[in-house]
């Protein structure tokens, strides 16, 4: 199949940027990343500068391979990242518009690679246990109901991408914190410290300037792992009871 | 102190201000409908003019109505400020394709759906509550009522014979309505209130009062218009 491929390039984060068009030769059997990979060897053999994206597994878990794909982060399918959007999906003649995560917190590196270490200092204000919680052995003597521990895991399948931010109207990280703060906080080894953690981690968020949550659920509907909304509720709910329901800053 | 100005400064404290404030507007809108649609009465304004006396002199509504008027305009302000601070962190550059089917129409122009629905609101209390608070309307006297008041039905039945204004009214309400499609269940999620209990009935409430209560709003001035 035959494509055309507008990518963004951009040398560095003080260069501007802008798209360039490039002619494609793929197979329907190739992965996004490898239809990638084909442009790219193309670029080295012409002696340009290959395009900038980042990526790991290459099996949904890395969370590292993000473009957004005609408008959409991971492109037009739900459930999958972009190494699992395979080209089948797209039709011969088609031009496709790729761009990277535009988000101020998440400043661009180059072309398609962008800095998002603004998660990482959203999980460093709280997001970890620091309690004793025991030897291994000692988290399977702990009962957990069947339904919490479901609900803790959706939230624990959060591969930290940004899609969730990348797809907000608003550049919101609602969805990336509250996640990463109920796959902790609904179990008993992480209850322990989430009232601290909640307020800890919201705080961060704020301060690294994403936008605020306008329960468009455009992030629910990109995440790659299908995280719901529903975990931002839940957060709110947890951060107003930190706030009204603690001593802490109350002298 | 220091804890409360934190809370309300943070984005969870000042989506907790636009969801109370909206849900009090939407109370308000609630009583505001069934008030207004006495106008569609054929008894000469009667029940209109008292209700609108009630409303206007009894204290405790009058006190509300303060409060009614503080939180327009905090919802106003923090609406738009929050919008402005969601557009810088988009940060400089935006997409050059725009996703239009992860989120719908509402949800992503609730600004300019707010900033039309306070144009109508300038229309709206400029051609009668303004007037009224002036008190350059004609005045009636009914029976049983110690002073003369101002005949508000009087007004409402001549504007409504325009119809441009009539156009203008059906307009504002199907901008209502689309502010209060996104709007009315968004503010419980802001809340905190999801669960697999409530949310569905929530949802399913929220678009039938954004369909119901615009639509009885703009009957008055199509009834008006069309058979008074
Ligand atoms: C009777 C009039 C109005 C009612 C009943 C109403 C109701 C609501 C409700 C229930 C919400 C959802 C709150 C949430 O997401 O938590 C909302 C959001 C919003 N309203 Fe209004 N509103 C009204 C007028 C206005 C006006 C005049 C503006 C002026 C610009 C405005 C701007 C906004 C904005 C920008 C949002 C979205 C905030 C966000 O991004 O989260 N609204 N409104």
């Amino acid at each position: 199949m035959d494509l055309i491929l507008k990518v963004w390039r951009q040398k560095n984060n003080a260069d501007s940027g802008r798209f360039e068009k490039y002619k494609v030769k793929a197979n329907e059997h190739m992965s996004f990343l490898e239809m990638m990979d084909v442009l790219n060897e193309d670029l080295l053999a012409k002696k340009e500068e290959p395009i900038a994206f980042e990526h790991d597994c290459r099996e949904g878990i890395c969370g590292s391979c993000n473009m957004v794909i005609d408008g959409r982060p991971h492109g037009p399918n739900n459930g999958t990242t972009t190494c699992q959007l395979h080209m089948r999906f797209f039709k011969d003649g088609d031009t496709i518009t790729v761009e990277p995560w535009r988000v101020k917190a998440f400043p661009v590196i180059k072309d398609l690679v962008v800095d998002r270490s603004a998660f990482d200092r959203i999980i460093q204000s709280g997001g970890y246990i620091s309690v004793n919680t025991g030897q291994a052995q000692d988290a399977n003597a702990i009962p957990i109901e069947k339904d919490l521990a479901g609900q803790a895991f959706d939230a624990a399948t959060c591969i930290g991408c940004g899609a969730c931010a990348a797809a907000c109207p608003n550049a919101s990280a609602m969805l990336f914190t509250s996640a990463k703060i109920n796959h902790l906080g609904l179990l008993p080894q992480g209850e322990v410290e989430h009232s601290k953690r909640v307020q800890a981690m919201v705080t961060q968020m704020d301060e690294e300037g994403f936008g605020m949550c306008s329960n468009t659920g455009a992030c629910e509907v990109d995440c790659p792992k299908e995280i719901s909304i529903s975990n931002i509720a839940l957060m709110n709910r947890s951060y107003f009871g930190s706030v009204f329901g603690s001593d802490k800053g109350s002298k | 102190m220091r804890w409360l100005i934190n809370f309300l400064g943070s984005s969870l404290g000042q989506k907790t201000i636009m969801s109370l404030t909206g849900l009090f507007l939407i109370s308000f809108l609630t009583v505001h409908l069934l008030g207004n649609l006495s106008l569609l009465l054929n008894d000469e304004g009667y029940t209109f003019n008292t209700y609108a006396y009630f409303m206007t002199h009894n204290p405790l509504i009058k006190t509300i109505s303060y409060g009614l008027y503080f939180f327009i305009v905090l919802h106003t302000i923090q609406g738009l400020y929050i919008t402005f601070k969601n557009r810088m962190a988009r940060g400089a550059n935006r997409y050059a394709v725009k996703a239009k089917d992860n989120a719908s129409f509402s949800s992503r122009n609730m600004a300019l759906l707010g900033t039309l629905v306070l144009a109508f609101l300038f229309i709206h209390m400029g051609d009668f509550w303004l007037r009224m608070k002036l008190d350059w309307l004609p005045t009636v006297v009914y029976e049983g009522y110690a002073e003369p008041m101002s005949n508000l039905y009087e007004r409402v039945a001549m504007q409504f014979k325009n119809p441009l204004i009539v156009i203008a009214y059906v307009i504002g309400q199907i901008v209502l309505g689309f502010h209060l499609w996104h709007g009315f269940q968004s503010a419980f999620q802001s809340l905190g209130l999801n669960h697999p209990k409530y949310t569905p009935f929530i949802k399913g409430l929220g678009k039938v009062y954004s369909v119901l209560v615009p639509a009885g709003f703009a009957l008055i001035p199509i009834v008006h218009f069309l058979l008074k």
